[in-house]
């Protein structure tokens, strides 16, 4: 091969390879998350009645209506991939950002969640809560540790979909290039995933 | 040479993921209502059977998996076996110890 | 990404070390994405975290040259213990040989110009050096540094008031770097393999880097929740583990040793692998039985990851749980012993070369039959229950960690030095230094299983005076080790100073691809990638000392 030949730059592209490694990164989160869920089983099956009794302190209604935000964030990203499949840039620009507000909406659900169990004195290491029957303070351990890191991944990912959303104003991903956009999309239906299985296992236990 | 896309036919409209989601409202509306029924160990089966089916329909459809490899569904396969064995490992401690 | 093949200069391309990319001097050290040199990069970062490790057993060892105090107190020596745990493990044994040479080799090996994110790979050195620096700010911050022991147990680990948060963060960002290697290699395997290498001409080596970087990517977040939650648990209070807010200490045991216990499979199979690439070299003959090699690397790390609560025999668990994890601690010795009969069937009537690295290899076998021999011993409960937290316990780990994985990446080093670098080492010196680390070793670990059966307890800092001449023998055995890995290492940094220069491609005749290409190798690895038509270790074999079924009984 003559060296000419040989200093053409190249542009080395592997789609699937780049799926592959974000679904190897979401199997680390999802055991990471999996940990918790372990801890929880556990000690549900410790704790049966404080457990019952806990949940009962939780507001169902927001935990529905969360649960109901991400399920809808899901769909949005999902349609953000096939609209910029489709050549449609603002279209994807669009459902990504929607699916940003929806991710809002759930972080300041969680806020006012969380706010009203402070006022009433339930977070970690409150005299409240310490006085409480073990069961009630694993809970609610449980509880904050859980939705707490879910809510950080929340954050995480509405970071990555806003660079997406500038990636896609600018042309960086394109119908024909957008893999960074499907990578973004399947973390966030991991943090949607986890939500599924965090909803019944503490709002729907009473 | 770009061998890039393999990429997959666009097998996902705009419609096919409306109506998973529609089953998705669905599933977590059932879910709630059915929590009100106080069934002990039935309801909470039920509900992690729900939320099974609902992560079937995000794995598959949302994200892609069913136009992906066999390698693709082999990993994710071994992914949750892992969990689950050792959950089931975890439990074999657990479940069998006598309490006084 | 781009792929520039680099103009060569009279003809001939200029190695990766010349190399000269987007940036110059160190910068182009540190910033570089090629693979070879973050191999380079993990070399230098790991081996001088071994010789801080070396440097902690040491004085360990010195303090238990006799009972009572020698020269530090209980409290100092239960931080030492730690630390030196905490650096073996998570910055020397577990990175150790995918860091170095599966980062510098696996690409070479299945016909590939870099691995599949170079940059993420580069950004898990970074991770590297922040979780060891990390490690260093538990020594030197106030409150002084971590004395759990690196199991970090409940309650104490909640309640002491030593550095264990440093310490802990030091492990979950090294835990980061070792999935996000793993991640890179298993896609890497996947996706870049050359035309015509199927999985079953892979070379060996990349089957236990393989299963291996599985282990890494689903083991490690268990032990990263974990640890986070004892950091969460020690700032906020939480009541996650800690018994006296309703927790359950050995809930978090189970969680500690899900991790911990396919990690030492992380650190194992990847030495397996640098064997079996060894081996058909200088017995000049075809590895014995590819495919159960192949088999039982999927098979270790598959029933590695059930076996873990076999630490936790003393602690109380259920009769159930007891017999379970017992039943399955037996079953995963099976593909071990699969490897070591296939091996030294492969040794049986080979044309012996018995350079460093075979040197190194035999060892290998020598001390992970003995450590694995030990392990099995320790699966059976009644034997368990007697030589938990003993001396026998710490020889056995060390057996199969340091002498089997630690002599493995000896093994790498000395197999692989001439054409990563281009020069060649003393090898009258390498052998010596291979035989005095070898003495070294027996007598350092030896007398810890006789005095572990004897009742010699682990982590202890004092004893009673019927252990006193076990105890000094191993302190010597020490001092022997320790001039066997200095001799060893001052060796190979002279030759790579003033080594004779080679440019030979393959010095020691090997059939894998790494053979084929220069040495040291180029930026792009290959000029043109290869096309594989034959399986690897083909060498040509006398057809009487095939084995038959009998024989090979």
């Amino acid at each position: 091969m003559s060296v000419q030949e040989q200093t053409i730059a190249h542009v080395h592209r592997d789609d699937v390879g780049a799926r592959m490694g974000m679904w190897l990164f979401l199997f680390t989160e999802l055991i990471l998350f999996g940990g918790m869920f372990i801890l929880y089983s556990v000690y549900r099956y410790k704790y049966p009645e404080a457990f019952h009794l806990a949940a009962k302190e939780l507001n169902t209604i927001i935990g529905t209506f969360n649960t109901a935000i991400l399920l809808t964030s899901s769909l949005t990203m999902a349609l953000s991939i096939t609209a910029i499949q489709r050549s449609q840039k603002s279209l994807s620009i669009f459902f990504q950002f929607l699916t940003l507000v929806l991710a809002l909406g759930f972080l300041i659900n969680k806020y006012f969640e969380w706010s009203v169990k402070f006022h009433h004195g339930i977070y970690p290491g409150s005299e409240t809560l310490l006085a409480k029957p073990s069961g009630d303070i694993i809970f609610f351990g449980l509880y904050y540790v859980m939705t707490g890191l879910h809510g950080l991944h929340v954050i995480i990912g509405m970071v990555l979909i806003s660079v997406m959303m500038r990636f896609t104003a600018k042309g960086v991903i394109t119908s024909d290039s957008y893999v960074k956009l499907e990578s973004a999309g399947l973390y966030w239906h991991l943090v949607d995933i986890i939500w599924i299985f965090l909803y019944p296992l503490f709002y729907l236990i009473t | 040479m770009e061998h890039n896309q393999e990429h997959v036919e666009q097998k996902y409209g705009y419609g096919i993921y409306i109506l998973v989601w529609m089953a998705l409202i669905a599933l977590t509306a059932i879910t709630a209502a059915f929590a009100g029924i106080n069934l002990g160990e039935i309801t909470i089966a039920t509900a992690l059977v729900i939320a099974s089916i609902k992560t079937y329909l995000v794995l598959t459809v949302f994200m892609h998996l069913n136009s992906e490899s066999k390698t693709f569904k082999a990993f994710v396969g071994v992914a949750i076996l892992f969990l689950l064995i050792s959950f089931i490992l975890l439990f074999s401690d657990y479940s069998f110890i006598l309490r006084n | 990404m781009s792929e520039t093949l680099t103009v060569p200069i009279n003809g001939k391309h200029p190695s990766y070390l010349e190399y000269q990319g987007k940036h110059k001097g160190l910068l182009g050290w540190i910033l570089s994405t090629d693979h070879k040199r973050i191999g380079i990069l993990y070399m230098v970062s790991i081996l001088s975290f071994f010789m801080v490790g070396v440097t902690f057993g040491f004085l360990m060892r010195l303090e238990l040259i006799a009972p009572g105090r020698t020269i530090m107190g209980p409290q100092t020596y239960n931080s030492f213990f730690t630390l030196h745990g905490v650096i073996m493990i998570f910055l020397f044994v577990i990175p150790g040989i995918p860091a170095i040479f599966g980062n510098f080799f696996l690409p070479i090996l299945i016909g590939a110009k870099d691995v599949a994110f170079p940059r993420l790979n580069l950004f898990s050195w970074y991770l590297y050096i922040i979780g060891g620096c990390l490690a260093i700010l538990s020594i030197i911050l106030p409150g002084g540094p971590a004395d759990t022991g690196w199991t970090f147990y409940i309650p104490y680990s909640v309640r002491t008031g030593s550095n264990v948060i440093p310490a802990l963060m030091a492990a979950f960002v090294l835990g980061f770097s070792s999935i996000l290697t793993g991640l890179n290699f298993v896609t890497t395997v996947h996706r870049l393999r050359a035309p015509g290498m199927t999985w079953f001409k892979m070379p060996l080596s990349i089957w236990s880097f393989y299963a291996t970087a599985w282990v890494q990517v689903l083991a490690t977040p268990i032990i990263g929740i974990t640890l986070l939650l004892v950091v969460i648990e020690r700032v906020f209070g939480v009541g996650i583990f800690d018994p006296s807010l309703g927790g359950d200490p050995v809930l978090y045991q189970h969680l500690f040793w899900i991790y911990s216990h396919p990690a030492v499979y992380i650190m194992i199979l990847p030495a397996m692998g640098v064997v079996s690439e060894i081996i058909p070299v200088f017995a000049r003959r075809t590895i014995f039985g590819y495919k159960f090699i192949a088999m039982s690397s999927i098979a270790i790390a598959l029933f590695g990851s059930l076996v873990w609560a076999h630490h936790m025999f003393t602690v109380g668990m259920s009769d159930t749980a007891q017999f379970v994890f017992s039943l399955l601690t037996m079953v995963v010795a099976i593909p071990s012993a699969i490897k070591v009969f296939n091996w030294t069937a492969t040794l049986y009537k080979g044309s012996i070369d018995l350079s460093t690295p075979l040197l190194f290899v035999l060892a290998f076998i020598f001390q992970f039959t003995i450590g694995g021999l030990t392990g099995v011993m320790q699966g059976v409960l009644s034997i368990d229950i007697m030589v938990h937290d003993t001396s026998f316990i710490v020889a056995h780990f060390h057996y199969v960690m340091f002498g089997g994985t630690g002599f493995g990446l000896f093994a790498a080093l000395h197999y692989w030095f001439p054409k990563m670098f281009g020069k060649m080492y003393n090898q009258k010196v390498s052998k010596t230094a291979f035989w005095i680390l070898f003495v070294g070793f027996q007598t350092l670990y030896f007398p810890m299983f006789i005095m572990g059966w004897l009742g010699m307890p682990r982590r202890y800092y004092d004893y009673l005076p019927e252990f006193h001449s076990y105890h000094l023998i191993s302190t010597i055995g020490s001092w022997i080790l320790i001039t066997g890995v200095l001799i060893m290492f001052s060796n190979l940094i002279q030759a790579l100073r003033k080594g004779k220069r080679i440019t030979e491609k393959n010095p020691w005749g090997g059939e894998t691809l790494e053979w084929k290409i220069e040495t040291p190798p180029i930026h792009e690895n290959f000029i043109d990638i290869p096309t594989i038509t034959e399986a690897p270790y083909e060498y040509k074999q006398n057809e009487d000392t095939v084995l038959t079924d009998k024989e090979a009984k």
